[in-house]
């Protein structure tokens, strides 16, 4: 009696809740673990461009000179690989899901203030430390030359001894 | 008098199938005699992909063959080059991997059931068993992050481990999901309207089967014991299962194989989750591929090859998949000679196509 095996099924469903969620008008259900969209946090990013490199796709773009981290959803895989590898743990992945949108947009970041002063104090103490160690080696090479001239000069001077010695020789 | 033979086209876009394929129908009156069948629609050059990513980039293409077996694609190519490398992953990622695997081959067969109940017009069947492919789905969300597309698997092991919380989840849910499908079974295998369009329909001899060289369910319902499983990759050493065989060699029996091969998926899951061990999930790796393998892998649709040669760069210098669907068209071929017009679409449905996998 296979027919009244599925009516039984049939009758159940039309009195149990609807299996499927009403999306736009109720929250959908999120699992903890769903990689909805990337975001990330611009008072820890140092712009080191590491997600850039290891994105497949190519949808971040990294602007040192403006300061902006940009990426386009349109093109994210949503394969955490950025995330995994961000040295800073800036990046994160979020649960939601991004937005449908009519042109392929993309979401640019810009580096908050905090920030740029800190990098902005980094990139000072960085060239400062490149001036010091310029200074250091301009240093060291000039001390290199007058101790190389120091050694010529010495080095020049035994064969004036030798031909002293070789004179006294034939004179001995 | 005899009759006029004619051609009528089925596809590339037909409603039964969402993916393009092309066969040429030689029919006289309502019986086919002939089927020609042309593949080529949706070639999009994944496999040379290869020369211009990274070996490491390489799994999230490779993943991307197939929306349905995605995990299997993504596993063989990684199989493949943890062989080249002699990388022996951890037991733990061993032992996920080969949840996953059975997850995915559930939500394809259950999918299945879901197109055979749609082909053959029993609309309110094919709602049923996609409520529990749903479920399917959640769970793999719930371990991987990803529904269709998962990208946890990587050379050397997994991405990210699977908390075993989430992992004591599923037992219910995989109770549930085993109850529902064995209320469904009862439609499939003993309904008298739907027997009638399965009993008999597309018959496939052992002989033939062997001789068209058939994979997965397709073969097994011709009643031969082959299953890639039993070559022991990832943990189905460690696992306890049979082969699941059939001797009908008609649509039933294809419909008998997949719906017992839900059963054992779910038993394997649970082993799994039973035996899981507690170590790492990932082994570091060193230095680039150089050399070359053959790898043979069960998909949900049958035994996919992955073949990959690589020379000690970077970028790998061929992959080639070969992947059951290609396998079995020449059996549909044969499946469809003499059949009505009316079962052409249970037929094509019957080997559980996929062309995009086909033609990557």
């Amino acid at each position: 009696m296979a027919f009244v095996n599925f009516t039984k099924t049939e009758l159940k469903n039309l009195f149990k809740k609807p299996a499927t969620e009403k999306y736009p008008e109720g929250p959908s259900t999120i699992k903890d673990a769903t990689r909805g969209h990337v975001a990330n946090n611009m008072d820890a990013c140092v712009l080191c461009s590491v997600c850039q490199m290891r994105c497949p796709t190519g949808a971040i773009t990294v602007d040192r000179k403006a300061q902006t981290w940009t990426i386009r959803p349109f093109s994210c895989i949503q394969c955490r690989r950025c995330v995994d590898n961000c040295p800073k743990k800036s990046l994160s992945m979020q649960k939601e899901y991004t937005e449908p949108d009519m042109t392929k947009s993309e979401q640019v970041y810009e580096l908050s203030d905090k920030q740029k002063q800190f990098l902005a104090e980094q990139a000072r103490q960085a060239a400062e430390r490149a001036a010091a160690a310029m200074e250091a080696k301009k240093k060291a090479a000039e001390e290199k030359k007058a101790q190389a001239a120091a050694n010529a000069e010495s080095l020049t001077k035994p064969p004036v001894n030798d031909e002293k010695k070789a004179d006294d020789k034939k004179e001995g | 008098m005899a009759s006029k033979r004619s051609v009528i086209p089925f596809g590339p876009q037909h409603p039964v199938l969402p993916e393009p394929i092309h066969i040429d129908l030689v029919t006289e009156d309502e019986k086919v005699v002939e089927a020609i069948p042309s593949i080529g629609f949706v070639h999009r050059g994944l496999e040379h992909l290869v020369t211009k990513k990274d070996f490491g980039e390489m799994v999230y293409v490779a993943e991307r063959i197939c929306g349905i077996c995605s995990f299997g694609h993504g596993y063989g190519y990684v199989n493949a080059i943890e062989h080249i490398m002699d990388i022996h992953p951890t037991d733990r990622a061993r032992y996920v991997r080969t949840l996953l695997f059975e997850l995915s081959r559930m939500h394809s067969h259950i999918l299945w059931l879901g197109l055979m109940a749609d082909a053959f017009g029993f609309e309110s069947l094919f709602m049923e068993t996609w409520k529990y492919r749903e479920k399917v789905l959640d769970m793999l969300e719930a371990a991987t992050g990803g529904r269709v597309i998962f990208s946890i698997i990587r050379i050397g092991g997994l991405r990210k481990d699977v908390p075993d919380d989430v992992l004591k989840g599923f037992l219910p849910e995989l109770d549930n999901i085993v109850e529902g499908i064995k209320a469904c079974e009862k439609s499939f295998l003993s309904d008298p309207a739907v027997l009638s369009r399965l009993k008999g329909v597309g018959y496939l001899s052992k002989e033939d089967a062997i001789n068209l060289s058939c994979e997965g369910p397709m073969l097994r319902a011709s009643g031969v014991a082959h299953d890639n499983r039993t070559r022991g990759y990832a943990a189905y050493d460690d696992v306890d299962f049979e082969i699941i065989t059939s001797d009908e060699g008609d649509s039933y029996g294809r419909c008998y194989v997949r719906i017992q091969e839900i059963y054992q998926s779910a038993d394997i899951i649970r082993q799994c989750i039973e035996k899981m061990p507690q170590e790492g999930i990932y082994v570091p790796i060193k230095g680039f591929p150089n050399g070359e393998y053959m790898t043979i892998i069960e998909q949900p649709r049958g035994g996919a090859c992955y073949y990959v040669h690589a020379s000690g760069k970077k970028f790998i210098e061929r992959m080639r998949v070969r992947t059951p669907t290609f396998a079995n068209i020449p059996a549909l071929a044969k499946t469809l000679q003499g059949c009505d017009v009316a079962d052409v679409p249970i037929l094509v449905v019957t080997i559980d196509p996929c062309i995009s996998c086909t033609e990557r």
